[in-house]
């Protein structure tokens, strides 16, 4: 075996149980779903357990896998490109996958709204709901009844101007920590990441606090027309990839005590880093288009 | 540590494992590859049986065999299952077998991720199929679910549907992810991008319009779920939403898809073209920039399968010019193949004869795509049997002759056995002689007026029904002399050596056939 040569790993057990682990969460969460309509979601959340947690210790398993040929020095350069580019696209892939909700926001604004209420050629839908008036966010939703509207919106100002400070905060802290560990200070490093994972959690604890206002005061819900359904699905996916990132910081954490990574070669920190600046950034443009304008 | 070694040491020195665990923990692109295509097939042959049931209800006027809430399960599933279970897989499969060998790799650059992108599809098309068995059947709603079909008026079965559609997105993205990494990371010494065999080429960028496209699905079908059970109003007016709002995310997502499907048949024929006509491949670098602007316009242009939703005038316009724009880069591919076959030696295996009927057929599905272009002709034909006929001839005489034709070059290289040159024959002129039965009428009774997607028609189509259901039961038939021939071939035949074409280009031709369980362990050098 040349030295540069490739890594290409034996065997492994881990991607088909994967695959059925997966299969056990979407089986499960199809027949939960479809069950609570009427009340017989039993088994489904059972197997959605069983393939989440399956799911979870494949997860750990796999990652201590790869964690463990890292620190044995299988990988090669070339591998850690490889991985570079990889994670990079997957990345780029979350981009699309929020680009398409972001998407469905502007035309809504932009387009849908403004016909529904008379505007441009299409202003013909008036017909259907007559004295709607479109306005943005749209309290009034054309049918009331099905879809009763919101009182108010959440205020950016307060709760979201104090998250945006958050985590671009816990952007900076991140690099902090990156700049200690290239610097090879552990207790820096430590304490900085530990800074970021706390930041992270205040996040959610607000966005968590956001979302019972949201639902208690607001009665700005799921429910209540199309901006509650832009502004739940665009922050609701944000949160979710906050609350991976933290828990990926986390372990990165762990790690990090456990003394792995070197000055030189610390690809898991830098991918975690990579993936809490995205998060970050979609949180900028959630600011700015969902709360703000 | 010491397990770690052994390990590697192992993987080195030794082939395949024994038995049926070589096939569920591999982590070998050869493998994977296997896997990938004998899915498809099977996938193919499922679809087929719904595309043959659907053919025999139209066999003749009238309700014969099936319901029509059947015969809307049958269309839509068998949409669905040729897309994402029998073309994509065909194509993830070829890649998985050729790039390391075209870029001269050991192995893909992500084999465990590798095996999780493979095993994910059984899993999730078991979970698509068996919604036909649920309560209110499978999906009915056309294989483009568009809203308020699939969210309002759907069966409770599209909950299952929609978290197979998940699974299989996952399972996209992440074999897209490994080809872009294989092909940037991995080639040989030497081989810089502008060297690349097309086949390399067309996959990249493939690869990059599923990364970029299959997260708009996985959010378009999240999207219909929290409508159909979280109270949500995306697709609903009533709510603020918009039912037309649907359409632009699907398209957004199923236009780049449409290429996904064809970019790769391009790469392959632009393989076997030059080593059957004994002449370099013409215009390499407008190839392969030909290609690059076919993907980037295919991010601008998806209304064109929305212009009769009721888009304002100019919207109709932009994206009638941008849609026409596609058919000059395309025009360039076609000219450089026929340029190539301009006076070079040509002879006709199978794998010529399934280009050359690619490259025909194929044109005729374009120019059909030309016509639907035209925002007002496309008033007469949307929703016509003339659209069914246009992306039938640029799928199965396009996408699934260039599989076949690309399987039938490299079997030989896969097996080590030249496959039996008169079955394949054989094979390809039943199939071209079915599909041209099939499909060619379909143009006729859609300009005529017959709509897609309806169990019944009028009696004036009744002649071109006929012909198209008995060439639809020949064509499927001669699937089946295929699935033999490649029997054969895997256990015996003629040996086939190193180059088993005469001069064919590329670095899969320097190694031996079969090709060795890991490619290329030492990295060849390219001059």
């Amino acid at each position: 075996m040349s030295h540069s040569a490739y890594y290409v790993p034996a065997q492994s057990r881990w991607p088909i149980i994967a695959s059925i682990a997966l299969f056990l969460m979407a089986f499960g969460a199809g027949s939960l779903i479809n069950g609570l309509a009427n009340n017989s979601g039993g088994l489904g959340l059972t197997l959605l357990l069983a393939g989440a947690f399956a799911m979870g210790m494949i997860l750990v398993g796999w990652f201590r896998t790869v964690i463990n040929e890292s620190q044995g020095g299988l990988y090669s350069p070339q591998m850690d490109r490889s991985f570079r580019w990889g994670m990079s696209w997957f990345i780029f892939s979350e981009v699309m996958f929020f680009a398409a909700f972001f998407g469905v926001l502007f035309y809504v604004r932009v387009l849908a709204v403004p016909w529904l209420g008379g505007e441009g050629e299409k202003g013909v839908s008036q017909m259907l709901w007559q004295g709607f008036e479109a306005q943005w966010p749209l309290l009034t939703t054309p049918d009331m009844e099905q879809f009763p509207g919101a009182v108010g919106v959440i205020d950016p100002w307060h709760l979201p101007l104090l998250n945006t400070a958050i985590l671009v905060t816990s952007s900076f802290t991140l690099t902090l920590a990156h700049h200690a560990l290239k610097v090879d200070d552990r207790p820096r490093t430590i304490l900085w990441l530990g800074t970021t994972v706390l930041l992270g959690l205040v996040f959610l604890l607000f966005q968590f606090s956001e979302y019972v206002e949201a639902y208690e005061e607001l009665g700005l819900t799921l429910n209540s027309g199309i901006y509650g359904a832009t502004f739940f699905i665009l922050t609701g996916f944000h949160g979710l990839h906050v609350t991976l990132g933290t828990l990926m910081l986390i372990i990165i954490w762990l790690r990090v005590m456990n003394g792995h990574f070197s000055p030189d070669y610390h690809f898991g920190f830098e991918a975690t880093a990579w993936y809490w600046h995205f998060v970050d950034v979609v949180w900028v443009g959630l600011f700015i288009f969902v709360y703000v304008l | 540590m010491n397990t770690l070694t052994r390990t590697i040491e192992h993987t080195e020195q030794h082939g395949p494992a024994e038995g049926l665990s070589r096939w569920f923990f591999t982590t070998n692109h050869k493998d994977i590859g296997t896997l990938y295509l004998w899915f498809s097939f099977a996938m193919f042959l499922t679809g087929g049986c719904m595309a043959l049931m659907i053919r025999a209800e139209l066999f003749q006027p009238g309700l014969q065999l099936i319901e029509p809430g059947f015969f809307n399960q049958m269309t839509t599933m068998h949409g669905l299952i040729m897309v994402f279970g029998a073309v994509m897989p065909a194509f993830v499969g070829l890649a998985n077998w050729m790039l390391p060998l075209m870029v001269g790799a050991p192995d893909m650059a992500l084999p465990r991720m590798n095996n999780w992108s493979f095993w994910i599809l059984p899993f999730a098309f078991a979970m698509m199929l068996s919604t036909l068995f649920m309560e209110g059947g499978g999906p009915n709603f056309g294989w483009t679910f568009y809203a308020p079909l699939s969210t309002t008026y759907a069966p409770p079965s599209v909950t299952f549907f929609i978290f197979a559609v998940h699974m299989m997105g996952i399972s996209s993205i992440m074999g897209a992810i490994n080809v872009v990494v294989t092909i940037l990371n991995m080639r040989a010494p030497g081989m810089t991008m502008m060297k690349l065999p097309l086949f390399v080429w067309t996959w990249l960028i493939t690869a990059f319009l599923l990364i970029a496209v299959m997260p708009v699905l996985a959010g378009v079908v999240t999207m219909m779920l929290m409508d159909i059970h979280f109270g949500t109003s995306f697709f609903n007016a009533a709510g603020g939403g918009d039912p037309v709002l649907f359409q632009h995310v699907f398209w957004f997502f199923g236009h780049p898809e449409v290429y996904i499907m064809i970019l790769p048949a391009f790469g392959i024929v632009s393989e076997i073209i030059p080593t059957f006509a004994r002449k370099r491949l013409f215009g390499y670098a407008s190839m392969v920039y030909a290609t690059a602007s076919i993907a980037f316009l295919s991010f601008i242009v998806w209304a064109h399968h929305m212009f009769t939703v009721g888009i304002p005038l100019m919207g109709e316009l932009f994206f009638m010019f941008a849609t026409m724009l596609i058919a000059v880069p395309t025009g360039v591919k076609v000219f450089n193949w026929v340029a190539t076959m301009f006076r070079g030696s040509m002879t006709f295996e199978t794998p010529m004869l399934f280009a050359l009927a690619f490259v025909v057929l194929f044109t005729i599905g374009g120019f059909s795509g030309l016509m639907l272009a035209i925002a007002p002709a496309d008033f007469q034909y949307h929703d016509t049997y003339f659209v069914v006929a246009h992306f039938h001839y640029v799928l199965v005489p396009g996408a699934v002759f260039a599989i076949m034709a690309g399987v039938y070059y490299w079997l030989p290289k896969w097996t080590g056995h030249y496959y039996n040159e008169t079955l394949g024959k054989v094979h390809f002129w039943i199939s071209f002689i079915g599909v041209n039965l099939t499909f060619f009428p379909m143009h006729f009774i859609g300009l005529a007026g017959m709509p897609r997607r309806i169990p019944d028609y009028a009696l004036q189509f009744a002649d071109f029904n006929m012909v198209a259901s008995v060439g639809a039961f020949i064509f499927g038939f001669s699937q089946l002399i295929f699935l033999v021939l490649v029997i054969k071939t895997i256990r015996g035949g003629d040996r086939a050596p190193a180059q088993v074409w005469e001069h064919p280009q590329g670095l899969e031709w320097t190694l031996p056939s079969p090709a060795p369980y890991h490619s290329f362990v030492e990295p060849p050098e390219v001059k």
